[in-house]
């Protein structure tokens, strides 16, 4: 697929063993992916983990240092950043400021010699609703206007590929919601195969038909929204995507469809068929929305979890939902989100509480929790580039 | 009444100084129309001729002086501006060894008292065997203004961000076409701006153009070897030329600019 002629539709995007290592840390580690064409793919993480670094490759932005980039079959590794069917939206729109918003959409029309430059960009800033802004500067238009631009900037080329860097981080919550809801129906509208960096799970959830969180230079898990956030992997997966709460123990029992775990004397179960390991040490988790809260003992029922007794130390209200922090002991804090269904809360704090949920709504994971990842930390990896490359000078 | 330094005393300050600053701008000025003879120190009488015989004295060397104080600012500004620039982007962009090194040694001639650099400048054609003429001014020249055209792109090229040159190369543009199209455009009030203190800097310099002329006049040189024995009207037409056309600029530059902003802020 040469850059000389539109992309009839999304071309299929694989890398294959991909290794990038800058001075000092390495940013990617083995990575392996293939994107279908015309899917709308989210690498979700923090920042650090390599998302970043993976579009850059992809755009031949950087070089990998080892491994094999392939678009629609063919193995661009090789070619140059403007000579692959590949565009980029850039977090930071990187709008032209000497040129009017029509002629940085013309722009990549025109290096490709594409005929009636003006017409196209004219169509798709219609597309995107700006046409009657064309004639001004992007420094004129506010923030949402210009991420349109951008991305009209990028699809008016017709890429086979079209990757999106975080570019709604800069917008206002409501701004973002809209445009979240813009991008997906152009991206449905025009077929094109979008890969989209981001660090905000719920934006990844939205968007997204594949997500794959990455961490560390990894891909940790891969998969539909709803099976990632159900069915976590690992203790970055669920804690990152969503929270979690999550119980390390041994395995005491296990039967044909179910096992259960010891957490300081309570007894927790988990289908088998929703834990990766079922023998030694294992951790078990819940979300905190299925958790259910009792200010009496509820009674056994072989298919729910109970804990407690146990106290509530925190009550925050957030509009739909409330939040609770209850202390079990030997278990830790528990997170539990409640649906307002009633006006005030029954549970206040300091109140001694049951916690309990359904067995089929328990995960069990492949590893064990390690430090939450927020707290890493807070630098991209073209920082840490630029700060080896400084050191090293 | 009570002296209110807000009210009287700096404005005061201020007209005395701006006073003192265009009096003998502005003797230039008036002299350049004084019918004089030899020396043009007393007022003898108003007249145009200066002006329009400027080239007819003393065998045009006024003009010649002037030629060629311009030929070799166009010249040094040129090459100063064109290495400069890439030595700006390079220092900027690229990590490599020495680079602060490089800062320094840019730094030095700025640093350096222009006495000094002349003469060691003149020491060096001399052992060299290189005789002086246009092309060691030029040389000189282009030496010293390097590092001043270095640090004003410098400044400009670290506030342009790196994401629209490679916005630039994702949209199909080839390393030239994004050069002359995103990088070369973006940079060009800094360029412009380096340009035009080089020239200044190039056309004012006396000091080491003296140390390696030889016998070739440039217009402040003439100025001073004419100093000794009264200074023709015909110095004082140049100079009030020049003052005028830098004038005339700066004022449409402003306008201009006034101008553009209003607009914009019609828009908006």
């Amino acid at each position: 697929m040469g850059i000389d002629t539109f992309a009839e539709s999304g071309a299929d995007l694989e890398l294959v063993g991909i290794h990038k290592r800058f001075p000092g840390f390495t940013a990617i580690e083995d990575l392996n992916l293939t994107i279908p064409a015309g899917s709308f793919f989210a690498l979700l993480g923090p920042s650090g983990c390599g998302k970043t670094t993976t579009l850059r490759l992809v755009a031949g932005l950087e070089a990998p240092t080892a491994g094999r980039i392939l678009i629609g079959g063919k193995d661009v590794t090789d070619q140059k950043s403007f000579q692959r069917p590949v565009n980029t939206v850039f977090q930071s729109y990187a709008l032209f400021p000497h040129m009017t918003v029509l002629e940085n959409v013309a722009f990549g029309l025109r290096r490709r010699k594409m005929a009636d430059p003006l017409d196209k960009a004219h169509e798709v800033l219609s597309l995107v609703e700006l046409d009657h802004l064309a004639s001004r500067r992007p420094q004129q238009l506010s923030g949402g206007q210009q991420q349109r631009v951008a991305l009209a900037r990028a699809i008016v080329n017709r890429p086979a590929l079209l990757l999106l860097d975080e570019p709604l981080g800069a917008l206002d919550l409501k701004l973002r919601r809209q445009m979240q809801l813009e991008l997906k129906t152009i991206q449905e509208d025009v077929g094109l195969t979008f890969l989209h960096v981001t660090h905000d799970q719920e934006e990844a959830m939205t968007m997204a038909d594949t997500i794959a969180v990455m961490n560390k230079g990894r891909i940790e898990q891969m998969g539909a929204p709803q099976e990632l956030y159900e069915l976590p992997r690992t203790s970055f997966v669920a804690n990152f995507l969503g929270q979690s709460n999550l119980f390390t123990g041994p395995v005491v029992g296990t039967t044909s469809t179910s096992i259960s775990v010891d957490i300081s004397g309570q007894k927790i179960t988990v289908p088998i068929d929703r834990a990766h390991r079922t023998t030694g040490e294992i951790t078990v988790g819940v979300r905190p929305e299925k958790l259910t809260l009792h200010s009496t003992e509820p009674a056994h029922n072989p298919d729910v979890n109970v804990m407690g007794p146990g106290r509530v130390i925190d009550v925050s209200f957030s509009g739909v939902s409330t939040q609770y922090l209850v202390d079990v002991p030997g278990a830790g804090n528990l997170i539990v989100f409640a649906q307002n269904m009633t006006f005030g809360s029954d549970v206040r704090e300091d109140d001694k509480v049951w916690v309990s949920w359904t067995i089929g709504h328990g995960f069990g994971l492949d590893d064990e929790p390690a430090d939450a990842p927020r707290f890493s930390p807070d630098l991209d990896t073209r920082t840490i580039a630029a700060q080896h490359r400084l050191e090293g000078a | 009444m009570k002296l209110s330094i807000g009210k009287w005393v700096l404005p005061v300050y201020t007209a005395l100084a701006l006073l003192i600053l265009m009096i003998p701008i502005g003797y230039t000025f008036v002299y350049s129309f004084n019918d004089s003879l030899k020396s043009n120190i007393t007022w003898r009488g108003f007249t145009f001729d200066k002006w329009l015989n400027v080239c007819n004295v003393q065998n045009g060397a006024v003009c010649e002086a002037f030629g060629n104080s311009i030929f070799i600012a166009v010249v040094s500004t040129i090459v100063a501006t064109t290495l400069g620039t890439m030595i700006a982007i390079a220092m900027v962009r690229y990590r490599f060894k020495f680079r602060s090194q490089l800062s320094l040694f840019l730094f030095l001639p700025m640093a350096t008292p222009e006495v000094v650099l002349g003469a060691g400048l003149a020491a060096q054609f001399l052992s060299v065997g290189v005789p002086k003429d246009m092309t060691t001014i030029i040389l000189a020249h282009t030496m010293f203004s390097i590092s001043f055209v270095v640090v004003a792109v410098k400044a400009r090229v670290a506030t342009l961000d790196p994401a629209l040159e490679e916005a630039g190369r994702d949209l199909y543009g080839s390393a030239l076409q994004v050069f002359m199209r995103i990088t070369f455009p973006l940079l060009l009030p800094g360029i412009l701006a380096a340009a035009l203190l080089s020239f200044a800097l190039s056309f004012d310099d006396f000091i080491i153009t003296n140390f390696n002329s030889g016998n070739v006049s440039t217009f402040p040189k003439y100025i001073w070897v004419s100093a000794a024995r009264g200074i023709p009207a015909e110095a004082n037409v140049v100079a009030s030329a020049v003052f005028i056309l830098a004038l005339v600029i700066v004022v449409t530059v402003q306008v201009s600019g006034a101008a553009r902003a209003k607009r914009l802020a019609k828009m908006n």
